[in-house]
C-alpha cells in the first residue's frame, strides 16, 4: 500500500516529457483526477473472470479484422462472370459479393488470413460470452445489484449471435444462401405477417438482389454499434458495482480484494489481450475455416448434405429438426405452421427464462441485500441444478443440429437419432437437474465433514488400549471460514397479508421456496465446531494444523 | 472489526428475506498471509525473471519484423500454394509478435509486480439519504419550474407528439418491398401449360424416352436461364423428375398427373425451403438434407418423417408432339415453406 497514491505526474521526472504531457492532459481533461480515481482500482483475481475479457478482446479483433475486410468486400448481388485465379470457378456466373469474397481470399495478400481471423474471432466471441454467462450464473453474480447488468450481458449474447449470422450470410456462397433460405422459411411461417416480412427483408422474392447489401448494413453498422453501446454500459456497471469476488477469508460484501489496476492489471489484462489476439491469429494462420470457394455461388437448387451452421446457430437449427411431423394446422384459408412456430417459441421461451432468471430468484429468496461475495456453485444446489438442466436442454438442441452426421458417423438410423433426441430434450434436463442437485448437496456435506472433523490424514494410530484410530488433520482457520461463509436460505410458508388473505403469489412463493431450499445443508456454526472439538479431544489424537500447502492438496 | 461496524452505520439495512442470518458464524480470520515468491526473496530469480520478460519482448520484435519480411517474400499468384504459404508465414509471425508481448507482460505482472492482495472498501450502490433527498428535490424543482405535472395540456400533447413522430420513419421502410401482395406472388411459378422440362443447370429439353426406370433428373423450366430474375424463379420452380414403375405408385392422382410413371415434384422442401435433393432409389424416398424431412415419392410425396408438414406439390406433366416432357399447368398449390395465406 506504500505506493497507493502513485500516479503518473508524481512519478515522472520534474520537467521531463512525461511530466509535461501529464500536466497538459490534467489541465485539459482532468487526467490527474481520472488516474486518482481509477489508477489503483482493485480487481479480484480468478481464472473464470477472464472469460468476459476473452469476449471483449475477441470483439476488438472482430472490429480490426472486419475493418480490413470492408476495404475489399463489395456487398452487391449484380451478376458477373468470374475470371479470377481460382480455376474451378473460372467462367462461372456469380454475384459481385461472392467474387469479392473470393478475391479477398486469393488475390489480396493477408486477405485469407483476415477472413479466417474474422471468422474464428466471431466463433470465439460468442463462445466466450456464453461461458462468461455461465460463470456469472453458477456463481450467483447476477444477484443484487447486478440484475440489470445480467440483462445487458444477455443482450450482448443475442447481439453477438445476430452479428455472427448476418456476417455468415454475406459471402453469398452456397452455404450462406442456404442459411438465408432457412431463415426465409422460418419468417414465412409467422402468422399473418410472414409473407410480408419475408418480402420486405429480401426486397421481393427470395433470394432477390438486396439481401446482401441490407445485411451488410446491419452487420457493419447497426449491430457493432449496439454491441459497443452495450459493452460500454456493461463495463460502466462493473465500475459502479466493483467486481465481485469469491468467498474466502477477508473477502466480504463490503470490500473488494485483489490487485490494483496500475500496474498489475494493466500488465495482466493488457498482456492477455495480446494472448487472445495472438492465439486467434495463430489459429487463423493454420486452421482453415469456411472455404467459400468449395461449393460455388448460391443457387436455390443444389445443396450439399451434411452442412452445419456456425456453432451458435446450431441450437436453433436443432430446434427446427426436432419438431414432430404434421404439426401444421389449417384453419379456413389460413395456415398455422406450428412446425416452425413451436421451435421458435421454444427458443424464445428459453431465452426469456435466461434473461429473467435473476428477478425470479430474487423474488423467491426475498433477499434485498447486495451480494458481492460469489457463491460456490455447490452452495446453491437448486440454482446449479437448474443451470445444468438449461445447459443440457441447450446441448440436446445443439446435438439435434447434427442428427444426420451422428447417423452417418455412428451407422445408426437418422430416425432413431431424432426420436431419441426428442425424448432426451424433455427427459435429460430433469435427470441433469436431479444429479447436479444431489452432487452439490453431497459436496456441501463433505465440506461440513471437513470443517467438523478435518481432513483424513491416512495415518492410523494404535492407542495404548489397543484401539485403532485414524488421525484427522483439522482445517486451518482460513479454510474453516472459506467452507462456512455462504448464504443459507430456508423455505417459508404462505402467510396471510395485512388483509388476512393468503394470496396466490404468497402460495406460489412458498411452493418455490420449498423447491429451492427444502433440501439444505447449513453452514457449520462456531458452536457446532466447538462441540465437535470437545467430542474429539477425549478419544482422538489430532494433529496440529499442517502448513497451508498440505491442507490445500488434501482438499482437492 | 470495530472499523467494520462503523462503516456499516451509514449503510441501508436491507431485508435478508429467507436467508438465515447466523448468530455464531465462524470468525473471519482476515486475508490469508502473503506467500513470498522466489522473485521476492532472491535477487538472482528477480534478475532472471526480468531478463525473461525482456527476452519475450525481443522475440515479439523479431516476430513483427518477420511478418513484414514474409509479406514480401511470399507474394501470392495463381498457384494456390502461394496463398497458403503467405497466410501461414505472415499469420504465424504476427501471432508470435503478439503472443510474445502477452507472455512477457503477464510474466512481468506475475513475477515482478507486487502480488500481495489488497482490500478496498466497497459501498452500497444506493445513494446516501442526503443524496437521495437532494435527487428528489431536484426532480420536484424541475417539475415545479417547468410545470410538467401542472400543465396537463402541454404534457398530454407532448405524449401525443412523441408517440407519433417515429411513425413516418417506420412508413418510410414500406418500400423495402415493392410487392403489394407477396403471398399472391408466392402462389405462382414459371410453369404453365406447355413449358418444357429442361435439365438443371444446362437447360436441355428432356424427352420421355431419355428416362430409364429409377433415373432422376434435376429440372428447371425452359427459358429460366434467360430470365433476369432466374434465381427467384428457380427458388420456386425447381423440380425433381423421377421415372417410377407404375406398379409401385400407390396414388392414382400421382399417375394421372405424371406420364407413364414419370412424375415431377417440386424440389423445394415444404418445411423451410431447402432443396429436397436426395433420392433413395430402392425405398423411393426423397430426403431433405437440411432437416431430414422425408417424402414418399410413390404416394403423392406425403411426409413420412421429419419436421415438414405437407406433401411436396406435384407438377402435372405430359409430352408434346416432339416427345419432350412439358408441364400441363402450373403447380396447383404454392410450393415451398408454409405461409399464413397458403
Amino acid at each position: 500500500m506504500s505506493n497507493a497514491t502513485t500516479a503518473k505526474p508524481a512519478n515522472a521526472k520534474k520537467g521531463g516529457f512525461l511530466a509535461g504531457t501529464a500536466n497538459y492532459l490534467d489541465e485539459r481533461v482532468g487526467m490527474g483526477g481520472i488516474l486518482k480515481e481509477f489508477g489503483r482500482k482493485i480487481f479480484p483475481d480468478h481464472w473464470s473472470f477472464m472469460l468476459g475479457e476473452v469476449a471483449l478482446y475477441s470483439f476488438l479483433v472482430l472490429v480490426l479484422s472486419g475493418l480490413f475486410l470492408t476495404f475489399f468486400f463489395q456487398p452487391s448481388q449484380v451478376p458477373v462472370i468470374y475470371d479470377g485465379v481460382y480455376g474451378p470457378l473460372k467462367g462461372a456466373e456469380m454475384s459481385i459479393a461472392y467474387k469479392s469474397a473470393l478475391d479477398i481470399s486469393f488475390e489480396v495478400r493477408g486477405g485469407l488470413l483476415m477472413r479466417e481471423l474474422h471468422h474464428w474471432a466471431a466463433l470465439l466471441f460468442v463462445a466466450a460470452a456464453g461461458l462468461h454467462m455461465m460463470r456469472v450464473f453458477f456463481t450467483g453474480a447476477f444477484r443484487k445489484p447486478r440484475e440489470i447488468n445480467w440483462v445487458v450481458g444477455f443482450m450482448l449474447f443475442v447481439l453477438s449471435m445476430a452479428g455472427g449470422f448476418t456476417g455468415y450470410s454475406l459471402p453469398d456462397d452456397l452455404l450462406s444462401g442456404n442459411g438465408l433460405r432457412i431463415i426465409d422459411g422460418m419468417i414465412k411461417g409467422v402468422p399473418v405477417i410472414g409473407a410480408y416480412v419475408s418480402s420486405m427483408l429480401f426486397g421481393g422474392e427470395f433470394p432477390g438482389t438486396h439481401i446482401v447489401a441490407r445485411l451488410y448494413g446491419l452487420h457493419i453498422l447497426l449491430i457493432p454499434a449496439l454491441i459497443l453501446v452495450f459493452i460500454a454500459i456493461h463495463l460502466f456497471m462493473v465500475v459502479i458495482h466493483k467486481h465481485a469476488h469469491f468467498s474466502g477469508p477477508g473477502k466480504r460484501d463490503d470490500n473488494v480484494v485483489g490487485y490494483p489496476l496500475m500496474p498489475v492489471y494493466v500488465g495482466k489484462a493488457g498482456g492477455f489481450f495480446f494472448l487472445v489476439f495472438g492465439v486467434l491469429m495463430l489459429v487463423a494462420a493454420t486452421v482453415s475455416i469456411n472455404p467459400i470457394w468449395l461449393y460455388g455461388s448460391y443457387d436455390p437448387s443444389p445443396v450439399s448434405a451434411g452442412t452445419q451452421p456456425d456453432w451458435y446457430i446450431g441450437w436453433a437449427d436443432g430446434a427446427l429438426r426436432l419438431a414432430p411431423t404434421h404439426l401444421e394446422v389449417v384453419t379456413g384459408p389460413y395456415t398455422w405452421a406450428w412446425n416452425i412456430l413451436l421451435p421458435i417459441l421454444v427458443l424464445l421461451v428459453f431465452m426469456a427464462l435466461v434473461a429473467t432468471y435473476p428477478f425470479f430468484e430474487a423474488w423467491v429468496t426475498g433477499d434485498k441485500r447486495e451480494h458481492h461475495v460469489l457463491d460456490r456453485p455447490r452452495n446453491a444446489p437448486v440454482r446449479t441444478g437448474l443451470g445444468a438442466a438449461g445447459m443440457t436442454f441447450y446441448a440436446v438442441l445443439w446435438a439435434a443440429a447434427s442428427t444426420d452426421l451422428i447417423a452417418t458417423h455412428f451407422h445408426v438410423s437418422v430416425n432413431n437419432v431424432l426420436t431419441s433426441l426428442q425424448i432426451s430434450l424433455i427427459v435429460l434436463p430433469v435427470i441433469a437437474f436431479l444429479i447436479t442437485k444431489r452432487v452439490c448437496l453431497s459436496l456441501q456435506r463433505k465440506d461440513r465433514e471437513i470443517v467438523l472433523h478435518g481432513h483424513e490424514s491416512g495415518r492410523i494410530v494404535r492407542m495404548p488400549h489397543g484401539e485403532y484410530i485414524e488421525v484427522h488433520t483439522p482445517a486451518d482457520e482460513h479454510e474453516l471460514f472459506k467452507l462456512t461463509d455462504f448464504v443459507d436460505y430456508q423455505p417459508t410458508i404462505a402467510r396471510p397479508n395485512a388483509q388476512g388473505k393468503i394470496t396466490v403469489g404468497a402460495r406460489a412463493r412458498a411452493a418455490w421456496s420449498r423447491f429451492y431450499f427444502e433440501d439444505r445443508v447449513a453452514p457449520v456454526t462456531a458452536g457446532e465446531l466447538a462441540a465437535a472439538h470437545a467430542h474429539h479431544s477425549h478419544d482422538e489424537v489430532e494433529e496440529k494444523p499442517a502448513a497451508k500447502k498440505t491442507t490445500k492438496k488434501l482438499t482437492k | 472489526m470495530a472499523n467494520k461496524q462503523e462503516s456499516h452505520e451509514n449503510e441501508h439495512e436491507y431485508s435478508a428475506g429467507l436467508a438465515v442470518v447466523p448468530a455464531d458464524k465462524i470468525a473471519d480470520p482476515g486475508l490469508e498471509p502473503h506467500r513470498v515468491r522466489m522473485t521476492d526473496k532472491s535477487k538472482k530469480h528477480e534478475k532472471a525473471a526480468a531478463s525473461q520478460v525482456a527476452t519475450w519482448f525481443l522475440v515479439s520484435i523479431v516476430g513483427s519484423i518477420a511478418a513484414i519480411v514474409f509479406y514480401f517474400v511470399f507474394p501470392i499468384s495463381a498457384d494456390l500454394n502461394t496463398v497458403r504459404n503467405n497466410t501461414f508465414f505472415v499469420g504465424a509471425s504476427i501471432a508470435l509478435g503478439m503472443l510474445a508481448i502477452g507472455f512477457g507482460a503477464v510474466h512481468w505482472a506475475k513475477t515482478l509486480m507486487p502480488d500481495a492482495e489488497v482490500a478496498e472498501a466497497r459501498h452500497q450502490t444506493r445513494g446516501s439519504e442526503e443524496t437521495r433527498a437532494r435527487a428528489v428535490e431536484i426532480v420536484n424543482l424541475a417539475n415545479q419550474e417547468s410545470g410538467f405535472s401542472r400543465r396537463k395540456l402541454i404534457r398530454r400533447s407532448l405524449y401525443g407528439a412523441l408517440a407519433l413522430f417515429p411513425l413516418p420513419g417506420l412508413v418510410l421502410f414500406k418500400d423495402l418491398t415493392t410487392d403489394a401482395n407477396p403471398s399472391e406472388t408466392l402462389r405462382h411459378t414459371m410453369w404453365k401449360a406447355g413449358t418444357r422440362l429442361t435439365t438443371d443447370p444446362t437447360g436441355t429439353p428432356i424427352k420421355a424416352a431419355d428416362l430409364t426406370l429409377g433415373s432422376v433428373f434435376h429440372v428447371i423450366p425452359e427459358g429460366l436461364n434467360e430470365r433476369e430474375d432466374k434465381l427467384e424463379q428457380k427458388a420456386k420452380a425447381a423440380v425433381l423428375l423421377v421415372r417410377l414403375d407404375p406398379a409401385d405408385v400407390k396414388s392414382q392422382k400421382e399417375l394421372d398427373w405424371g406420364y407413364n410413371g414419370i412424375v415431377a415434384y417440386s424440389k423445394i422442401c415444404t418445411h423451410v425451403g431447402c432443396p429436397v435433393a436426395l433420392y433413395e432409389q430402392h425405398t423411393h424416398h426423397l430426403l431433405c438434407p437440411c432437416h431430414q424431412s422425408t417424402f414418399d415419392i410413390t404416394n403423392d410425396c406425403e411426409v413420412i418423417f421429419g419436421p415438414a408438414s405437407h406433401a411436396l406439390p406435384q407438377l402435372p406433366i405430359t409430352v408434346d408432339a416432339e416427345g419432350y416432357l412439358v408441364a400441363k399447368s402450373d403447380f396447383h398449390e404454392p410450393v415451398g415453406p408454409s405461409f399464413w395465406e397458403r
